[in-house]
């Protein structure tokens, strides 16, 4: 007997199995990306490398229509995501610093409510309601609606994050003569802000994939980069959409790059094992 | 009673107690104005009459609920009569997000476990490896993968250029299409949850078990499993959940026969042939299932914590 | 005592601390003297951090006097007040060099930007850390980051110093060199040192003075001395150090001493407590040291019994003996090369308190 069926920790299959994960993964993506350089007409058949498809994103016929759903898609992210982060911080010292409360439970509830909501019934309430109360769809819409589900995206890193910050940095800084308020700023805050980054980058991302919310409440006349390629899609995959989708790619692979390296860089906090004592 | 005070950076848990209203008040008013309230809009609609260019009359009425079951004819004045497209629209997708949660576990259990099983230093890569996906948008995941499957797509293409088939696979605008789709949408949810059970299980409790003559497979079965479960359940409904009510995979890889919650929501809201009661009324039966399963789950937990 | 008040450093009178119903402190009247190395002794959930967390104002006492200097502090935040704490996992900010650590407190005080360089400079020199300023504190040995909390919590130019369980995350080695290094380094700057441990060795070779506690109150305050030679009662007697405890009945009260026998009927003289009465049931405690090993004779009213084991600890053999009455005796005796009498198990012994061996507890 080989001395890996003596291992406990393997068992057969188990690697081809992620191999199998991993190229069902990747390979859609991988066949878009290279696609996507094809200097054909037709999507199907391979005419040779070319950046023509690339060129025709930028200022192709629909040039116009993508560069202003890019424009609407990356300001309502920054903006959902700026106020989503801001409210999420709040909600979170109050949550993790504010000692024990009766509405603790119910706040928490509140604030991941957004997660467990089906997006598309998110999306039909708040078209309803919007419609309900004769607020004209548009922009305002999409970033009300887009604010509102991105904070518990925002809340779980920043949350975790103080979670794990020990309470002593803050007494140690009281200790040596800081305020309340100069503790937060110089200890805590620095200290959180991997979590806050974290919870900002999970918020744009978030915001810029969402489709059925925007679809819904984004009334007539305006589009974001996924119901432009929505509505693309609809006529048939065009090879200018290829291009389009593997800017998208990498957009989102840079984001994860960046979150992937603020998470590992920020300093631990404490994380002793705290032994009992009086 | 050590727990009960005095314990360094105790007080900084309280620290800011006097504030905490005004910390958490935006959260509140936020979530609770324009999720909760257009929630409870939302009810309120689906039992009114619907007005024929989309939109309301204020009327009460139980026809969106009624439209559900029974057919009572074009003017609504026939005998009813069992009506059973939208129960098998609701019941098919159960059972696309039950084998879309499948596929997941299948794959996504032994990928779990061997990444958990990796060093330290391999571990982070591979768990990157899995999560990109999530982050590159669902759009043009789900349109990849619709490029990827169709009938004179790269997949076909390849299979007829090796021999494996003669003629192409007809995938796309099938069943099984959409639950490739799911299955790629939510595939990361299965594989975090049950990758951090997983990381926390102690192989000694393997090794003990081999020590007491179990077989690896009955190691696996008897004590990994059980021991993972909390795991494996948690992925099985993050994969489930937003399977159930997903748009963008049924409505791109299904076609028009493969119609799904989503795609029937979608459609009662769309220019002027929609039925916005009824529209709501789907969506409030949808909310309710995801809540069933979500309670179902968590009173599980308080069991399990309080056991 | 003398009671000049103008040497005195904290005071506290009638402390209570109270959680819900939890009293984790009584009652406590304390005294800690100008430029002394104080220590708070006691088991896990004693209250002694808590009495040290009162003392910093991280915690607000239920009723109570706190005075500093002879002034009243108890309403004071933590960062009004003159003191600073060494913690227990030294807290020390991760996101901040080892200069900006030291340098944090002066800061905070206004203290101007050069005299901050300088004495966050002087004060890292000092605890031999000068070439580590710009390190960050998780680059540092437990050791060094250990320094670094004293020099941080030192450069202020704190009136006291608290240090809770400050040695408990080194390993042994390290922990012994440290008491060393603390206590010279409290003499050196002349601050007052208020330390808790549970660690009874650390707390003997390192003080001026120790307050023992237990139960939320303070059961003896003394010199190590006066701690470990006469115990005030059953806790402070079993907590410190290892001793027999003997059920006793007074049988004569004399001056200063009076005799109790002990359940054999053997007597034994010991000095008098506070209002012994005669035929009253007490406790006595003697040290293994305390007591003389002999073989057995025929001497009736003699304390003996058979040696059940023997452990050899270098210096000293430290002997098992089963008395009739059931109960474990500890002995130990000196292994002087002089003294050449070995018992091994099973030998009948009779054991012989030393003189002033024995001391009366009140429980």
């Amino acid at each position: 007997m080989a001395l890996a069926s003596r291992n406990i920790r393997k068992y057969p299959g188990f690697f081809s199995m992620t191999l199998l994960c991993m190229v069902l993964l990747y390979a859609p993506l991988a066949v878009v990306a290279a696609y996507s350089f094809n200097d054909s007409l037709s999507i199907t058949r391979w005419g040779g490398f070319s950046f023509r498809w690339y060129l025709d994103v930028f200022f192709g016929l629909e040039a116009d229509k993508f560069r202003d759903a890019a424009w609407n898609s990356l300001s309502i992210a920054f903006l959902a995501a700026t106020a989503s982060t801001i409210i999420a911080t709040a909600a979170s010292i109050g949550m993790v610093r504010g000692g024990e409360f009766r509405a603790k439970p119910a706040s928490f509830a509140l604030i991941s409510l957004p997660l467990m909501v089906p997006e598309i019934v998110t999306a039909v309430a708040t078209l309803i309601f919007f419609s309900a109360i004769g607020f004209v769809r548009g922009y305002a819409t999409i970033l009300v609606a887009h604010i509102v589900f991105c904070i518990p995206f925002a809340y779980l890193p920043i949350e975790a994050r103080l979670r794990g910050i020990e309470g002593t940095f803050e007494e140690a800084a009281q200790d040596l003569y800081a305020s309340r308020g100069q503790a937060f700023r110089f200890v805590l805050l620095p200290l959180m802000a991997p979590g806050i980054v974290a919870g900002y980058l999970l918020a744009f991302i978030i915001s810029l994939d969402d489709f059925i919310i925007t679809n819904f409440v984004k009334g007539a006349g305006i589009e974001t980069l996924p119901t432009a390629i929505f509505g693309a899609v609809k006529q048939g995959i065009k090879p200018n959409i290829l291009a389009l989708s593997t800017l998208m790619l990498l957009i989102s692979i840079g984001f994860v790059t960046i979150s992937y390296f603020v998470s590992r860089k920020g300093v631990k906090p404490g994380g002793h094992g705290a032994p009992e004592t009086t | 009673m050590a727990g009960i005070g005095g314990k360094s950076g105790e007080s900084a848990s309280s620290a800011f107690a006097p504030i905490r209203a005004w910390l958490i008040a935006p959260t509140w008013l936020m979530i609770g104005f324009f999720l909760v309230v257009p929630v409870g809009t939302m009810l309120v609609y689906s039992f009114l009459t619907k007005e024929f260019r989309g939109g309301v009359i204020w009327e009460f009425s139980l026809a969106a609920y009624d439209r559900f079951i029974f057919d009572r004819g074009l003017f609504g004045d026939e005998p009813p009569k069992l009506e059973l497209t939208y129960i098998t629209i609701f019941a098919r997708s159960i059972v696309q997000a039950a084998i879309a949660t499948a596929l997941c576990l299948i794959i996504g259990f032994p990928t779990a476990f061997y990444i958990a099983t990796r060093p330290v230093s391999t571990r982070a890569i591979w768990l990157f490896l899995v999560t990109v996906p999530y982050w590159v948008n669902l759009l043009v995941r789900t349109v990849s993968m619709k490029f990827l499957v169709r009938e004179s797509g790269p997949l076909n293409t390849f299979l007829q250029w090796t021999g494996v088939i003669s003629e192409p696979l007809q995938i796309i605008n099938t069943d099984f299409a959409v639950q490739l789709g799911l299955f790629y949408s939510y595939l990361p949810f299965m594989v975090l949850p049950i990758y951090a059970s997983v990381e926390r299980y102690d192989f000694a409790l393997s090794e003990a078990a081999a020590d007491l003559y179990a077989g690896k497979w009955t190691i696996l079965r008897k004590v990994l499993l059980p021991t993972v479960k909390p795991g494996i359940i948690a992925g099985c409904i993050l994969v489930f959940v937003p399977s159930l009510g997903a748009f963008l995979a049924p409505d791109l890889l299904g076609g028009a026969k493969n119609f799904m919650i989503g795609s029937l929501i979608e459609e009662q809201f769309k220019g002027n042939a929609g039925n916005w009661p009824f529209g709501a009324a789907a969506s409030m039966i949808l909310l309710s299932m995801v809540l069933i399963v979500l309670l179902f789950y968590a009173r599980r937990q308080s069991v399990r914590a309080g056991a | 005592m003398e009671s000049s008040k103008e040497n005195l450093a904290v005071e506290l009178q009638g402390v209570f601390k109270k959680y819900g119903d939890f009293v984790a402190l009584k009652k406590i009247d304390l005294e800690i003297k100008d430029n002394e190395f104080f220590t708070l002794l006691g088991p896990s959930g004693c209250g002694k951090t808590t009495l040290l967390r009162v003392i910093a104002g991280f915690e607000e006492i239920s009723e109570g006097t706190i005075l500093l200097k002879g002034e009243r502090i108890g309403d004071l935040p933590p960062n009004k007040r003159p003191i600073n704490t060494v913690f227990q996992h030294y807290a020390l900010f991760p996101h901040m060099t080892v200069e900006a650590n030291v340098a944090f407190g002066m800061k905070m005080l206004g203290m101007s930007k050069a005299e901050v360089a300088d004495r966050s400079r002087k004060m890292l020199e000092m605890v031999k850390l000068g070439d580590f300023a710009g390190r960050r504190p998780n680059q540092l040995s437990g050791g060094q980051q250990q320094r670094v909390a004293l020099a941080r919590a030192m450069a202020p130019g704190p009136q006291v110093l608290l240090l809770d369980e400050p040695l408990s995350a080194l390993d042994l080695k390290l922990r012994h060199a440290m008491r060393v290094e603390l206590k010279q380094l409290q003499m050196e700057t002349g601050i007052t040192f208020v330390f808790v441990t549970h660690d009874q060795e650390e707390a003997l070779t390192m003080s001026d003075r120790i307050g023992v506690m237990d139960h939320g109150i303070l059961q003896q305050v003394g010199t190590p001395h006066e701690i470990y030679e006469k115990p005030v009662n059953r806790f402070v007697a079993d907590f410190i150090g290892e001793t027999n405890i003997f059920d006793a009945t007074i049988s004569h009260v004399g001056d200063a001493n009076c005799v109790c026998v002990l359940r054999n009927g053997s007597s034994v003289g010991c000095e008098a407590g506070s209002n012994p009465q005669v035929g009253a049931k007490c406790h006595l405690s003697i040290r293994p040291e305390g007591l003389e090993m002999s073989r057995a004779n025929d001497e009736p009213r003699s304390l003996g019994g058979r040696v059940e084991q023997v452990v050899y600890l270098g210096t000293d053999t430290q002997y098992l003996i089963r008395i009739p009455s059931g109960e474990l005796v500890t002995v130990r005796c000196q292994n002087t090369i002089a003294d050449g009498v070995n018992y091994s198990t099973g030998d009948e012994v009779a054991l012989k308190p030393r003189d002033g061996a024995a001391r009366l507890l009140v429980d």
